[in-house]
């Protein structure tokens, strides 16, 4: 069980938290604008890193608040955690 | 009957009490014990070593080790018909006074067993016989082969009755945890503990001391070696800072340092107190972890090295020293290191007769060979073993010796009735290995030791490689104090903590270990060589599957079970890979070592589960009106965790009775329905609407206060994920319902966007799924009842048409009522606090009497909507299914820019005529019911494979239009009205016809009135 460091309650198990995929997909303002080509990328294609991995989690069992992580995906050792809409640290990447 | 005349038990020293005797039974023969006693051990003084048979061959077995790696001695303990533990290693049951045993997997008895006959036949079952053997016919499969192989290969059998005891789990934090209790691990921790960390100490035994409490011999300043271990557990004990765990196997390593322990608590009482708990599961969160978790020796691979009266060294040394108990009269001892000299040395002076030293190495010089010697003992060096004698007690072994390579043909035979062996030490990195921490290869040592950690761990002692007595005790206080200095977060180079030094008294040593078989002549005995003890795997099953062509540890280990047994081949795994490395002319590290995998031994069920059982299990939600439907003799379902009235039947009725009688009563008068299960968000804020209109298909800007809209949610990539009523009860609060299981799913996801997408909006949501009680009222007199009944508020049907919602009481009691209806007809669903939920429903119900009202459950509820085409998400729907196929295209917000999986309603594929759409189905026998989930094909009389059309996902009998209904999703079905579809079935095609969804009152008049 990964212990994990929620940005505004601290660290906390596994358990409390729910996964929320790759981090800082932003979906498209005006999808309509979007071709099929690059909506499907939107909804489908993912980084699936083997290292480094920007993820996001929320403190489903705590606070509810979504917040990102940096995680190494070899390792599960986490690099960072930062709140939703803060750029990704420079850490490891 | 009494015990065995002959005693082994010594006249003093070792950790029992001699005068605390404890009877005990194995095999339904009284024998006597004494305190502090394991079940292994107290059976060698009674002089008893067949303990067991092999798993395969059924071959007698006898006690090879002293501890957890105990492969043969596995044994049932029974208290009471209820408590009963099969697989226990003897070697780890304590003793207690009145304990019973009994040996496994023998017929009729553990001396005379019938399955012998498998090692007579063994040439029938080489490894992956199985594989080879029972093929055909396939039919045999399941009713012969299966319960064949489960009765004749076996373990013990699990008792049938429910476990009385009680298991509890408990979390902990810690700066330090030290797994072992060793010289490594005591040092460990009464270097971290002095430095003020936070230190947890398990063992896995019941006393902490590890090996020093067999070692008499050395002294530890000053002291003898089990005198200092007593001395440091109490400066331990003293400690508030420091937590003992004895008798408490550390046996997982998770992520991040999270270590599970199995602590038994009980098991070791003759009579355990009522109230305490059997086992403690432990999860450790620790900063950082020592692991003191020392060296299993291993054996040796020779022919007819399974013979009972065959032991470890280190377990022969074990039982001397630490329980007082000879395990033998005569004892021949091969060995590839000096510890196995000690063990001789040891057994000689306590009266044991040592015919033979046989030492695998070309030399046996140095101080304890020359000790030996000194004693009296012939040592040979450039020893082997040619074959061993005795069937169910060794009586003699042939020696070998090997000459410039070369093993001479002429063996020389010994008789005894004990050999102890010892290959070496393996250091035991399994929890290490199971940490992610690299292993490597130490050719010296022929062992594999930790290389770099993957969490915060440092290793001490024996489990790296370090063997001698001075050395571990400072590798323990090293890493205790750098653990603790790591907690503190202190800089390792200025504040390295002053070295500890021990004095230590004792004889130097030299290691050797083997891995692999000892050499053997051209000409071998026929008799078995075992590398596997527990799984009956042979050096014969290790050369068949490389000859077959398996080169990888992984394969060999799947295709023989080498490892694979309860032990996880703690006493094998080294000599397997010495023997493929061997026939395949590689380097151990090039064969590769298999992965460690939890748990470290056996972890009973009961301890994993803890209190998370009967009751317990899950948490169960029941709605206000849960009592009142139980005393009606409701039949309840689950649904998610929730209890639903599924139907409510009246003497002799069964389910189809009484649903049709519920259904007639709702079409033909009213009906009561609980529907407080529904889910319930209220999105409360300036920009709520906005919120809902991003969100959902439909139009919320325009949705006037007081009315509601049934809202579909999309995910984004445009498939149904839930729907439901929606209320507007201000400019800036609506009361959004979802489906009973979607709840928690949908409010994540509105979460999701409001957090992530849009945290500009000035938006709140909020679970009030538990705050209401949900009472729906349906069918033609549905208004007449609560007309009666409701304050403040106007229910006509121009003041509260369909899809209508207002704010009233009833019965005094603050109400939210919707006019709605998931039936069809005229209905209205009460929301009132869920306090008031029972008193208001009784007094809808008692009120309801006067205009033929009937309680109605779930299954009534399913086959009312179905009458009416109004799908079920989940049911009807199943994550592939958009508005459209659904029907639903009607409920899309015209001109809307964007919602939620809009754009992916755009899609080519999502557009195509032939998508599988929502259908009605009649079947041309209204007398037959569809089973949901049949599928649906076009063309009779085919037999698989056939092309299928899609499937039913709803069908139910409709008491109200005398036939069976169903629903169904087909390839382009909107197109094939009228048609006739067929449903193949065991007994035959059922005969449909394709009709529109809606099957009761299709132009909807039953529902505005």
């Amino acid at each position: 069980m990964l212990l994990i460091e929620c940005p505004y309650c601290g660290e906390r198990p596994e358990l409390e938290f729910t996964y929320g995929g790759e981090a800082h997909l932003v979906r498209p303002t005006r999808p309509a604008e979007l071709d099929d080509q690059a909506w499907s990328e939107f909804l489908y294609t993912r980084a699936n890193v083997k290292g480094v991995h920007a993820e996001r989690w929320r403190h489903a069992r705590g606070c509810g608040r979504f917040f990102n992580a940096l995680r190494d995906t070899r390792t599960d050792r986490f690099l960072a955690f930062y709140r939703a809409g803060e750029p990704r640290p420079k850490a490891g990447s | 009957m009494t015990a065995e005349k002959r005693s082994f038990r010594t006249a003093n020293g070792g950790r029992v009490d001699r005068s605390q005797r404890l009877r005990f039974r194995f095999d339904g023969r009284a024998y006597e014990g004494v305190a502090g006693d394991t079940l292994a051990s107290a059976l060698l003084a009674n002089g008893v070593h067949l303990a067991g048979r092999s798993f395969k061959y059924h071959r007698p077995r006898g006690i090879l080790a002293a501890g957890s790696e105990e492969p043969n001695a596995l044994v049932t303990v029974s208290r009471d018909p209820a408590r009963v533990t099969p697989n226990l290693r003897a070697t780890q049951v304590e003793l207690y006074d009145g304990l019973v045993a009994e040996s496994q997997n023998r017929w009729p008895s553990l001396a005379t067993d019938l399955g012998r006959i498998n090692d007579w036949l063994s040439p029938l079952f080489p490894a992956g016989f199985y594989y080879k053997t029972f093929m055909w016919p396939r039919t045999a499969w399941k009713s012969v082969y299966e319960p064949f192989i489960r009765r004749a290969a076996g373990l013990g059998n699990a008792p049938k009755l429910p476990d009385p005891d009680r298991y509890a789990h408990r979390y902990a934090h810690c700066d330090v945890l030290v797994v072992g209790a060793g010289p490594a691990g005591l040092a460990a921790a009464l270097a971290a503990a002095e430095s003020g960390a936070r230190v947890m100490i398990c063992d896995e035994t019941a006393e902490l001391g590890g090996s020093l409490l067999a070692d008499c011999g050395p002294l530890i300043n000053g002291r003898p070696a089990p005198e200092w271990a007593r001395q440091s557990v109490a400066t331990l004990a003293a400690q508030r800072r420091v937590t003992l765990l004895p008798r408490t196997t550390a046996f997982g390593y998770f992520p991040h340092n999270l270590i599970a322990l199995s602590e038994r608590l009980t098991d070791h009482l003759a009579v355990p107190p009522a109230r305490m708990p059997r086992e403690r599961l432990w999860q450790v969160r620790a900063r950082t972890v020592v692991l003191a978790t020392g060296a299993i020796e291993r054996p040796l691979v020779f022919p007819g090295n399974d013979r009972p009266g065959i032991l470890l060294a280190a377990a022969a040394q074990t039982y001397l020293n630490r329980f007082g108990v000879r395990v033998g009269s005569s004892c021949v001892v091969v060995t590839a290191d000096d510890a196995a000299y000690q063990t001789a040395l040891d057994l000689h002076s306590a009266g044991t007769a040592v015919p033979a030293i046989a030492d695998l190495r070309a030399e046996a010089a140095g101080v304890l060979p020359e000790a030996a010697r000194r004693a009296g003992i012939e040592v040979v060096a450039g020893s082997t073993v040619l074959d061993t004698h005795g069937d169910l007690r060794v009586s003699g072994i042939t020696l070998g010796r090997v000459r410039g390579g070369e093993v001479q043909p002429a063996g020389r035979r010994i008789e005894c009735d004990t050999v102890l062996m010892s290959g070496g030490l393996t250091p035991s990195v399994h929890l290490f290995s199971q940490s992610r921490g690299q292993l490597i290869w130490d050719e010296s040592l022929k062992a594999f030791v930790p290389g770099r950690p993957a969490e915060r761990t440092l290793c001490a002692g024996a489990c790296r490689g370090i063997y001698d007595l001075m050395a571990v005790l400072e590798d323990g206080a090293e890493a205790g104090s750098a653990a603790a200095a790591e907690t503190r977060g202190a800089g390792t180079a200025d504040s390295a903590p002053p070295r500890r030094s021990f004095l230590v008294e004792t004889q130097t040593r030299s290691h050797g270990a083997h891995a692999g078989e000892l050499p053997q002549p051209r000409t071998r005995s026929r008799s078995k060589a075992l590398v596997d003890w527990q799984h009956d795997v042979t050096v014969r099953d290790i050369a068949l599957a490389t000859r077959e062509g398996f080169q990888s540890i992984e394969h060999v280990k799947r295709y023989t079970t080498t490892g694979m047994a309860t032990d996880q081949g703690k006493t094998s795994n080294l000599n397997a890979l010495g023997l493929v490395a061997e026939s395949l002319g590689t380097a151990i590290p090039q064969v590769g070592l298999t992965t460690f995998r939890m748990p470290y031994t056996p972890v009973s069920f009961g301890s994993l589960a803890g209190v998370s059982r009967g009751d317990l299990f899950d948490p169960v939600r029941t709605t206000p009106t849960h009592a009142w439907a139980e005393q009606r003799g409701a039949v309840f379902e689950n649904v998610g965790l929730w209890k639903r009235a599924r139907y409510f039947p009246r003497p002799g009725e069964d389910m189809h009775a009484a649903v049709a009688r519920e259904c007639l009563a709702v079409r033909g008068a009213c009906g009561i329905f609980d529907a407080s299960t529904l889910g319930k968000i209220e999105v409360v804020g300036r920009d709520a609407a906005e919120f809902l209109h991003r969100m959902y298909v439909n139009n919320w800007t325009n949705l006037a206060v007081g009315r509601a809209r049934y809202g579909v949610l999309l995910r984004e990539d445009g498939f149904i994920y839930d729907d439901g009523v929606i209320a507007r009860l201000a400019a800036d609060r609506f009361h959004v319902t979802t489906t009973t299981g979607g709840a928690p799913r949908v409010l994540a996801m509105m979460e999701d966007y409001r957090q992530t997408e849009w945290p500009d909006l000035d938006v709140w949501l909020t679970s009030t799924t538990e705050q209401w009680a949900v009472i729906a009222v349906q069918g033609p007199h549905a208004r007449r009842v609560l007309e009666t009944l409701v304050e403040d508020v106007d229910i006509g049907a121009a003041a509260l048409p369909h899809m209508a919602v207002a704010r009233g009481r009833i019965r005094g009691v603050p109400m939210l009522l919707f006019r709605v209806s998931f039936t069809g007809d005229l209905g209205f669903e009460i929301n009132v606090p869920a306090d008031f939920g029972l008193s208001v429903w009784e007094a809808v119900h008692a009120a309801g009497q006067a205009h033929g009202m009937t309680e109605y459950g779930t299954e009534a509820m399913h086959v009312l909507r179905a009458e009416k085409g109004y799908i079920i998400v989940g049911q009807d729907t199943d994550g592939t299914v958009t508005p459209d196929d659904a029907g639903l295209t009607w409920a899309i917000g015209k001109n809307k820019a964007d919602f939620v999986g809009k754009r992916s309603l755009d899609r080519p594929s999502m557009k195509s005529p032939n998508r599988k759409q929502l259908v009605g189905l009649r079947t041309k026998d209204p007398r037959i019911v569809l089973e949901e989930g049949a599928q649906i094909t076009d063309k009779p009389g085919q037999s698989p494979p056939m092309a299928l059309l899609g499937h039913v996902t709803s069908s139910y009998r409709s008491s109200v239009l005398g036939a069976s209904i169903a629903l169904g999703v087909i390839a382009g079905g909107r197109a094939r009205m009228g048609q006739t579809l067929y449903v193949p079935m065991p007994g035959g095609d059922i005969e449909v016809e394709v009709t529109g969804p809606v099957f009761y009152d299709p132009s909807g008049a039953r529902l505005n009135v």
